[in-house]
Order: C-alpha cells, then sequence, then structure tokens
C-alpha cells in the first residue's frame, strides 16, 4: 500500500474533476456528495493500510519515497513529483483524510439545499488534493505547490458565498484579505526556499536536511533561512503578525472552517517546521522567535476571544491561539508535542467548528451567542459533543487536550524556563473560561431569542454521527501519547514514533539541565486545577450571577473596548500599511508614474511623429509638374553620375 | 553632307523644350503636346543614328515609338475630356487632389 500512496492524491483529484465538471449536470446531491466524501474515504483507507504497513516495519526502514517522474530538470535543480511516507507525512496525512472524511460527510448534511452543492465538493476535493501534495512531498517545490493550492482553495471556499454579506463588506472580501496576506507570508516562504537551494544547491528534502546535518554553515545562514520560512508559515498558520486573516475567514461555511481553517491548512506552518526541524534547530535564536511569537499569539488572542459574540470568530481566535501553542511547541524544539497538539487539537476543534454549524444550522443562520441560550434541550446530541470538545481544549485529564497541551507545557518549563511555562498557563485558563462562556451561553440557561420565529432543532444524523465520532476522538486521542512519567518504560508511544525523524535536531539543541518528575506532577496538577477553576468560574458568571459579567464589563470599559475591536489591529494594519499604499498608488502611482511618464512617453512618440511629419508632409504638393521637376533633377542626376563613370 | 552633330542638336532642343513645356505649362493639353515633342526628339535622334551607323533597327524603333504614342494620345485625350467633365478645367495647378 505504501507504494500506492500517489492515489490519495490521485484519488481527490479526480473527485474534484468529476464534481466540477458534471457536477452542474449531475444535479443529484447524493451522488455529487458519494463521489466528494468517497474520494477522501478510499484516500483514508490507503493511508491507514500505509500506516500499519510501516508500522510492522523496523523502525530505520520506515521512510519511503515514492517517484512518479521527473517535474522540472533546470541546471543542477532536479524537482520530482515523488511523495515521502514516513512517520510525519503519514500521520499529517491519516489527520487530513481522516478528519477531512468525516468533514465531508458532515458537509452533505450542512448544504443540503444550497444551489452551489457540486462546487463546494469539488473545491473540498480540490483543497484534499493540494493539502495530500503539501505534506507528502519530497522537495519543497511540490510542498510550494500544495502550499499554494491550499491557499487557492482557503480563497474559493471563503469567498463561496460570494453574494453573501460579511460584517462591513462582502465575503469576497474577506476571501481577497485571507489570500493578500497569505500572500506575504508566501513571498518569505518563497526567499527561504531560495536561500535554501543557493547554500545546499538542492531542494530535495533528504538531500538538504542530510547536507544540513553534514557541512559545517555558519549559523547566520541558518537563522535566515530558518526565518524566512518563519515569515511563510506565521502567514498560512495565522501567528502574530499575519493573523488577521483567520478571523475573517469565518465568512465561508462552517465545515470550511472545521476542515481548512481549524484542523488542516492552518497547521501547515507548524507541520513545515517540523519538517525542516534540522534547518531550524541550528538557528537558535530563531528558535527562540518561534517560540515567542507562539506565545505572544497564544495569549492575545485567548484574551480577544473572551469577548467576542460571534460563535465562530470566539472559535477562529481559539484556534489563532492553540496553533501559537504549537508554534511555542516548536520552539522549544519539543517538535514531536507540537505535531501531537496538531493531531488532537484538529479532533476537537473541528468538532467545535461542525458543533457551531449545527447550532448555526439549527438557529437559521443567526451567529450571535448573546441571541442563543438554553438550546440543549433541543440539541442534546450537539450539546454532549460539544462538552467533550470544550472540556478536551481546557485540558481536563484525560480527554485528548489535557495530554498534547500539558506536554507542551512541560517542554516550555523544562525547555525555556518558568515565565514560558507560566504564560502558557494563563492562556490556557483564558482558553477554558472562554470555551465555557460559549458553552454556557450557548447552551445552557434562558432562552434570548425569539420562540415564534425561531424553532432550534437537532440536525439530521449525516450531521451528528460525524459529531459522535469526533467527540470519540477527542476522549480517546490523548491516549496514544500518554507522557513518559504515567507509561513508564515504554516510553510515550507518540515520540518513539516521530523519534527518528527529529533525531538529527535533538541532537543540535541545547538543553537546560534535568527536572524532576515531581516538578513535572506538579506543574501539570496546578495547570489542571486552574482550568477546572476556570470552568467552575465561567459557570458561576454566566449561569448563576450574570451580573458579574455585566459589572466587569462596566467597570473596565476601556479593556473591554479594546478587547472587543480585538486590540485593533486590523484598524491599525489599515491606517500603517493599506491606507499609505493606497494613497502613494493614487497620487505617485497613478497620477504621476502612470498618467504622467508611461502615458507622456507613449503620447510623447506619437506627438513627435506627428510633428516631423507634419514639417515632412509640405512635400507633397500634389502639383503634377512639381513631381516632373523632382523626377527631371533626378534623372539628370543619375544621367551624371553614369556618365562620369563610364 | 550635313554633320551628325547637327541633327543630334536639334533633337536636344526639341528635348528640352518638350521638358520645359512639361514643367511651366498650366494647360493640360499643352503639356500634353510638350510630351509628344519629347517622344518625336528621340525618334529624330533614333533614325539620325539608324541613318549614320547603317543599322535599320533604330528606324524599326521609331514605328514602335509612333505606335505607342497614338495609343496613348488616344488615352491622355480621353483622361483630359474626363477630368475636365468632373472639375470643369483643365488647369493642371487646380487639379491638385494628391496634395496632403
Amino acid at each position: 500500500m505504501i507504494q500506492l500512496i500517489y492515489l490519495t492524491v490521485l484519488l481527490p483529484l479526480t473527485g474534484f474533476l468529476i464534481n466540477g465538471i458534471f457536477g452542474s449536470k449531475i444535479k443529484n446531491e447524493k451522488i455529487t456528495g458519494l463521489i466528494g466524501s468517497g474520494a477522501i474515504g478510499i484516500s483514508f483507507l490507503i493511508v491507514v493500510a500505509a500506516f500499519f504497513e510501516t508500522l510492522a516495519l523496523p523502525a530505520e526502514q520506515r521512510q519511503h519515497i515514492v517517484t512518479l517522474f521527473n517535474w522540472l530538470s533546470v541546471g543542477s535543480l532536479n524537482v520530482s513529483i515523488a511523495y515521502q511516507v514516513d512517520q510525519l507525512s503519514l500521520t499529517m496525512a491519516l489527520i487530513v483524510t481522516g478528519v477531512g472524511f468525516i468533514i465531508h460527510v458532515y458537509s452533505i448534511g450542512y448544504m443540503h439545499g444550497d444551489k452551489s452543492f457540486w462546487r463546494f465538493f469539488a473545491y473540498l476535493n480540490l483543497f484534499i488534493f493540494a493539502m495530500m501534495n503539501l505534506i507528502l512531498a519530497d522537495n519543497f517545490v511540490l510542498l510550494f505547490l500544495g502550499w499554494e493550492g491550499v491557499g487557492l482553495c482557503s480563497y474559493l471556499l471563503i469567498g463561496f458565498w460570494y453574494d453573501r454579506k460579511f460584517e462591513k463588506s462582502t465575503t469576497s472580501d474577506a476571501a481577497k484579505k485571507a489570500f493578500v496576506v497569505n500572500r506575504i507570508g508566501d513571498f518569505g516562504f518563497l526567499l527561504g526556499m531560495f536561500l535554501i537551494f543557493l547554500t545546499f544547491n538542492s531542494l530535495n528534502f533528504n538531500e538538504v536536511f542530510a547536507r544540513a546535518n553534514a557541512l559545517n554553515i555558519s549559523t547566520t545562514v541558518y537563522s535566515f533561512i530558518a526565518l524566512f520560512l518563519f515569515i511563510g508559515a506565521t502567514g498560512k498558520s495565522a501567528q502574530i503578525p499575519l493573523f488577521v486573516w483567520l478571523p475573517d475567514a469565518m465568512a465561508g461555511p462552517t465545515p470550511v472552517s472545521a476542515l481548512i481553517h481549524a484542523a488542516t491548512m492552518v497547521t501547515a506552518g507548524v507541520y513545515m517546521v517540523a519538517r525542516c526541524s534540522i534547518i531550524f534547530a541550528s538557528a537558535p535564536v530563531i528558535m527562540t522567535v518561534v517560540a515567542v511569537i507562539g506565545l505572544l499569539t497564544a495569549l492575545f488572542a485567548a484574551t480577544i476571544g473572551l469577548v467576542q459574540n460571534d460563535i465562530k470568530k470566539v472559535l477562529a481566535y481559539s484556534t489563532v491561539s492553540q496553533l501559537g501553542y504549537m508554534f511555542l511547541a516548536m520552539g522549544v524544539g519539543a517538535f514531536s508535542a507540537g505535531i501531537f497538539h496538531v493531531m488532537t487539537h484538529a479532533f476537537f476543534k473541528a468538532l467545535l467548528f461542525l458543533g457551531a454549524g449545527s447550532v448555526i444550522h439549527g438557529m437559521h443562520d443567526e451567529q450571535n451567542i448573546q441571541k442563543y441560550g438554553g438550546l440543549k434541550e433541543y440539541m442534546p446530541t450537539t450539546y454532549k459533543t460539544f462538552l467533550v470538545a470544550a472540556i478536551a481544549i481546557s485540558g481536563i485529564p484525560p480527554l485528548s487536550g489535557f495530554f498534547s497541551k500539558d506536554e507542551i507545557l512541560w517542554s516550555a518549563y523544562a525547555n525555556a524556563g518558568f515565565i514560558y511555562w507560566f504564560i502558557g498557563v494563563v492562556t490556557a485558563l483564558l482558553t477554558a473560561f472562554y470555551m465555557f462562556r460559549l458553552l454556557n451561553l450557548t447552551f445552557e440557561g434562558k432562552h434570548r431569542f425569539d420562540a415564534h420565529h425561531v424553532h432550534p432543532h437537532e440536525s439530521p444524523s449525516l450531521m451528528t454521527i460525524p459529531l459522535i465520532i469526533l467527540a470519540v476522538l477527542s476522549i480517546l486521542g490523548g491516549f496514544i501519547g500518554i507522557p513518559e512519567i504515567f507509561s513508564g518504560e515504554h516510553g510515550n508511544n507518540f515520540h518513539g514514533w516521530l523519534e527518528p525523524i527529529f533525531a538529527n535536531a535533538q541532537i543540535r539543541l541545547a538543553h537546560y539541565g534535568s527536572h524532576t518528575h515531581f516538578e513535572e506532577i506538579l506543574l501539570m496538577v496546578l495547570s489542571v486545577i486552574g482550568a477546572a477553576a476556570s470552568i467552575f468560574f465561567a459557570r458561576y458568571v454566566y449561569l448563576k450571577n450574570q451580573k458579574v459579567a455585566e459589572h466587569a464589563a462596566s467597570k473596565y470599559k476601556g479593556i473591554y473596548k479594546i478587547l472587543f475591536n480585538k486590540y485593533f489591529v486590523d484598524e491599525a494594519y489599515d491606517k500603517i500599511i493599506v491606507q499609505p499604499i493606497f494613497k502613494t498608488s493614487e497620487s505617485l502611482l497613478w497620477k504621476i508614474t502612470d498618467v504622467k511618464l508611461i502615458d507622456g512617453l507613449v503620447n510623447g512618440t506619437a506627438s513627435l511623429i506627428d510633428f516631423v511629419s507634419g514639417k515632412v508632409r509640405k512635400i507633397q504638393t500634389g502639383v503634377a509638374q512639381t513631381y516632373a521637376v523632382v523626377m527631371m533633377l533626378g534623372i539628370v542626376a543619375a544621367l551624371f553620375w553614369i556618365i562620369y563613370s563610364l | 553632307m550635313i554633320p551628325i552633330e547637327f541633327y543630334l542638336i536639334l533633337s536636344a532642343f526639341m528635348f528640352i523644350s518638350g521638358v520645359v513645356g512639361v514643367l511651366t505649362r498650366k494647360n493640360a493639353i499643352i503639356v500634353f503636346m510638350s510630351i509628344e515633342l519629347m517622344l518625336n526628339a528621340a525618334n529624330l535622334s533614333f533614325v539620325t543614328f539608324s541613318s549614320f551607323l547603317g543599322n535599320n533597327i533604330g528606324q524599326l524603333f521609331v514605328f514602335f515609338v509612333m505606335t505607342v504614342a497614338a495609343a496613348e494620345s488616344a488615352v491622355g485625350l480621353a483622361i483630359i475630356i474626363a477630368l475636365f467633365r468632373n472639375k470643369l478645367t483643365i488647369n493642371i495647378d487646380e487639379i491638385n487632389i494628391l496634395k496632403w
């Protein structure tokens, strides 16, 4: 099955082509949905088979490369369409196809009756195609193909309902924003690729990483490569300063938010950093930058999430915050912990988004949580699964979020220092608080909607069954990565599985002194108690004593306003970057460069020719005799010339 | 015997008169007549050389020229009549539609 891994790329492409070309003719949601989901389902089975096949092999034989054909061959640059099957790409492929399949099935129910049902599935399949290219690529160029492909699909799907209003503008504007911000990151990624080729004379992963491991190259070069790659990652994975597109990306249909903007695409940056771990590990300064940016993003987004009222906005900021955790893990050298969090986050965040989708579906497209309330009696399944996800993301054992988050916090403490751990824990407490604020305002308490006009109802089973599957995964997903102190001599299974990928990077990293098990357990207990306290506090504030929240909001009006307006980041970017660009474009580039310089050159050429011909045309008198004189003079001159040359 | 130069000078004189006529006169008919004069000057040269060199081909050419001149005068006069019908003038200064 390992040799057939390319099918997992081709099947979604086939699904895209069938639905994209014939979708409007088929006009049958069942067939379209079956093709779309089936392509991903079969891909998932192939990945599972390849996974078990790889698992049966000894650790040193687990890397395979499946080459399809030579793509580019220019000078010393050789790029193949080749897929690399190893522990890391298999883990990511399992997440993408598995969660992807569940979300495809859910979408059949969610998008039921949409006029562009087929277009939705075509785009989703195209997305999986690009994402599989991204994670299975064995070289930077193919990875970049997938990287841009997922960006394109993100753009197409955010603007899927292009005729709908979104906040102050339209969904197309949100889509454009996502695309443009991503382009800034891509620019950094491209620079990183150029520098890699310049330094290592190859873009193939194995060659680059082997040379990075063997050659003695100055830290400055590594730092620049790592910095450029990280700029690419901040764009795709919505980190400071390029996170602004992700909250706006919520303009897309909710399954898209679950698949692309929570579970898979936004983790591409984390995956890329993990893949290039040896390069990052060789640039200690950039590692610190990654950790600090991740930590700040986590805290920053969590504080914004506290006061948002749009159910999807809260989840969007939560995603940004959790991605910050993943980068914190990367930055402190806990690569496998980061990938572990990618996996568990894919489960519970996809579940949260799909649950939100179910609520929005049942509430007739209402997204304001202040207008929900008491929905648990109408949507029991959605409520229960949402509760599971909320507990998981809050980090309560033994759900999956606890294991991955706690491992990151522990690594932050052990490898970077107390302050990293402390800010991480504060973020975790904020996370628990805003998740349960969301949960309580949505499902508990009194109705705040107009019961005469709105009739909440549970979603069809096509939507609830995916929720249940994801809930089970959110509960059990953590057990594959039980920390070493609990599992004893076997060690952490997940670590053991990914260990060969990061082995070279770990050797390069300087670790601080060892820490005792007592410390680890103490910190763990502290963070769990904090999260639990946070949950109860949220319950108290939003169910028992609502005045507390209003009181706090009015007492700290300034802070509330700043948080509610997301620290005015969008406005600041608009003032500092967008407006100056607009103004320079208008006054300098348009009215001077274009109109005066370029148009002037073109029109000037025409005027010059006009002027010269105006002078020259006087020759044409129209009097036949003038022409005859000229002819005669010509003949005489020719005669003289002939006679004299005789 | 009259020397050859006399014939050639007469021929050159006729030719120059034709050229001056073509270049200076305004009446299309006169211009046309001047062209005929130039043709006849050429004919005279042909006949002169034919006679002095004892080669008959020059005289043969004169017949050709006369035939062509006859055909050309028929066409030329027709053009002048057509011009006059359109413009009510045959003054070639006023027929300058080739001007810019």
